[in-house]
């Protein structure tokens, strides 16, 4: 589902945008660590792949039939950074060739479908890969769960964004019950599918499935005179020079206080949104209502949300404390999978031509 | 698949806007839709008006009406999501026919159609009568960075053939009796999907290789670069401008 203009407010469409674009940025740079030069082909083809298995249709019960929506699997087949550049020219090109989402809310899609999706999927499969047993099935099993929650995960990413900034007041707890609740459905099918297509990717060309490298590629070997023997091992090349995180870290901290006091500025500004829904009804009560379901304004609704500008703030401070908890999983699960295999099929052809 | 040399979103014809470089319908059409997102709602007068820039400059294009109307159905999804919000919403309520219908949802109903509709108008009518190529090149033009365009015109350049590769697995499942009827079915298109990646995966890094052997190093050369003369600005950037009085009108009679 895409969103069309006129859905997102103005200031939080500008910052979404430049959320998306410092995530094209940071990802650019990192498919090129991931591809080097064979990014602008292999990216291109990948994206064409997701573009055309959207068209394949899975039927689900008479008449009715669900299609994937590609955040987890790219991610986990082709890693979190040529995922997110992926879905975001996937995007792009629907938003400008099929008019499939609007144009000034190119920023919101590529924040909601490609970043949240790929980001919470690639982290939970990591984590899973690693504490499952290292077996095929256990694979196939987290693409399940890292499909199952990336989708419902987007909605909600959806459903805070329209509470902040959204062109009418629904309440927000029931937008949230009832968006998630559709999408864990759509997220079971996303989830069968994605497993499933992963596992038939692993049963022909294990080492193509980015997430899993390192956990499932036995090591490579030669039959001489009848006996299987470790080929040489292939001279690792020397790895990029790690750059300190903190600087990376600094920056993103920086922008995203900036962004965090820009848009909760507006939220503040504009009556409409998250505070006139909380003037409106009080979040204590939503709390009650649903509180399983809307943590996180449950947490920050217990306190003082007379002070518009003290909860403008919390949103500002929890936008931030998501921001950074979600860059460094995706630093954290990096820089996991570098130390944990310091000689990757990284050469695929290599492996492709001698298996 | 046709076999012809445009793709089918394009309308090939010789009118004004088709003349038009690439990355000034582009800005132009960028322009009106911030200029349209950015109207008050409540100003209803103003979406007409803007219809009408539309519609003019679809006339301008010779684009039929029904070819405009059939390609701007992408947007049902989002209806439905909108005829909803009137029933959801809070705030003072109105009754419609013998429903209870909130005043706001109604206006945000009214503003996601208005503005939803216009904004996907505005982008067929740029695709119609803008080829795919350049498309990109004007993308490229507006500075969208190199390794981007190249990643979005790979996956232009290779969609078609992963799209009729698909068709030939489904053409081969079914001329062996495979019909996929329910979720029982869904091991056997996963598989597709499956194949289908190898299978595109590979021929990215063919194309690779081959690009690597005519000697490319990270950079795609820029041939055929494109220019606009100031006229051919001022001509493009006529809708935003406008559309720009009537946003302004909208917000002074508030």
């Amino acid at each position: 589902m895409h969103v069309p203009d006129g859905f997102i407010n103005a200031p939080a469409s500008v910052a979404t945008a430049v959320v998306a674009a410092g995530a094209v940025a940071v990802s650019l740079r990192g498919a090129r660590r991931e591809l080097d030069d064979r990014t602008a082909p292999l990216a291109g083809l990948v994206a064409a792949f997701i573009f055309a298995a959207q068209m394949l249709n899975f039927p689900v019960a008479a008449g009715t039939s669900g299609h994937l929506l590609g955040g987890a699997l790219a991610a986990i087949l082709v890693g979190p950074y040529t995922g997110v550049l992926v879905l975001s020219v996937v995007l792009l090109m629907q938003s400008v060739l099929f008019a499939d989402g609007g144009l000034t809310a190119l920023g919101v899609n590529i924040t909601i479908m490609g970043i949240v999706t790929v980001v919470v999927a690639y982290v939970l499969f990591r984590g899973l890969v690693k504490i499952l047993p290292r077996a095929r099935r256990s694979v196939t099993v987290a693409a399940f769960v890292a499909a199952l929650v990336s989708v419902p995960a987007s909605a909600a990413a959806f459903t805070f964004l329209f509470a902040v900034a959204g062109t009418t007041d629904v309440p927000v707890g029931t937008m949230l019950t009832a968006m998630v609740g559709v999408h864990i459905l759509i997220g079971v099918g996303e989830a069968a599918i994605t497993a499933l297509t992963v596992g038939a990717v692993i049963a022909v060309r294990p080492d193509l499935v980015y997430g899993a490298r390192g956990r499932l590629a036995a090591p490579l070997k030669l039959r001489v005179g009848g006996e299987l023997v470790d080929a040489a091992p292939e001279s690792t090349p020397e790895p990029v020079a790690a750059r300190s995180p903190l600087k990376v870290w600094t920056v993103g901290l920086a922008a995203s206080l900036l962004l965090a006091g820009f848009v909760s500025f507006y939220a503040s500004a504009s009556p409409d949104g998250l505070e006139k829904v909380a003037a409106d009804k009080g979040f204590d009560s939503q709390a009650e209502e649903h509180s399983g379901a809307d943590w996180l304004f449950a947490d920050y609704g217990v306190r003082d949300l007379a002070n518009e500008r003290l909860s403008g703030g919390l949103a500002g401070t929890i936008g931030v404390g998501v921001t950074l908890a979600l860059g460094s999983g995706v630093f954290w699960a990096v820089r996991s999978r570098r130390t944990n295999t310091p000689a990757t099929a990284a050469d695929n052809s290599h492996v492709s031509e001698s298996v | 698949m046709g076999a012809g040399h445009a793709h089918r979103l394009y309308r090939h014809g010789h009118t004004p806007l088709h003349a038009l470089p690439p990355h000034c319908k582009l800005a132009a059409v960028l322009c009106f839709v911030v200029v349209v997102v950015s109207t008050p709602r409540e100003a209803v007068w103003a979406f007409g008006l803007y219809a009408v820039l539309l519609a003019s400059v679809a006339a301008v294009a010779r684009l039929p009406a029904l070819f405009v109307l059939r390609r701007m159905l992408i947007e049902v999804p989002f209806v439905a999501f909108a005829v909803l919000m009137p029933f959801v919403a809070q705030g003072e309520r109105v009754d419609v026919l013998g429903l209870s219908l909130s005043v706001n949802g109604l206006w945000g109903a009214w503003n996601v159609l208005a503005k939803g509709t216009l904004g996907v108008a505005a982008s067929v009518i740029l695709a119609s009568t803008t080829e795919l190529r350049a498309l990109l090149l004007g993308l490229q033009r507006l500075k969208l960075p190199p390794l981007l365009v190249q990643i979005a015109s790979f996956m232009i350049r290779y969609g078609d053939v992963i799209a009729d590769e698909m068709r030939r697995m489904r053409i081969a499942r079914e001329s062996r009796g495979f019909q996929a009827k329910g979720v029982r079915h869904w091991g056997v298109l996963g598989k597709t999907a499956g194949a289908l990646f190898i299978r595109s995966y590979e021929r990215g890094e063919r194309v690779h290789l081959a690009m690597i052997s005519r000697g490319y190093a990270g950079t795609m050369p820029v041939i055929d670069e494109v220019t606009a003369t100031r006229r051919q600005w001022s001509r493009a950037l006529t809708l935003p401008l406008l559309a720009l009085p009537i946003c302004l009108l909208g917000w002074t009679t508030l």
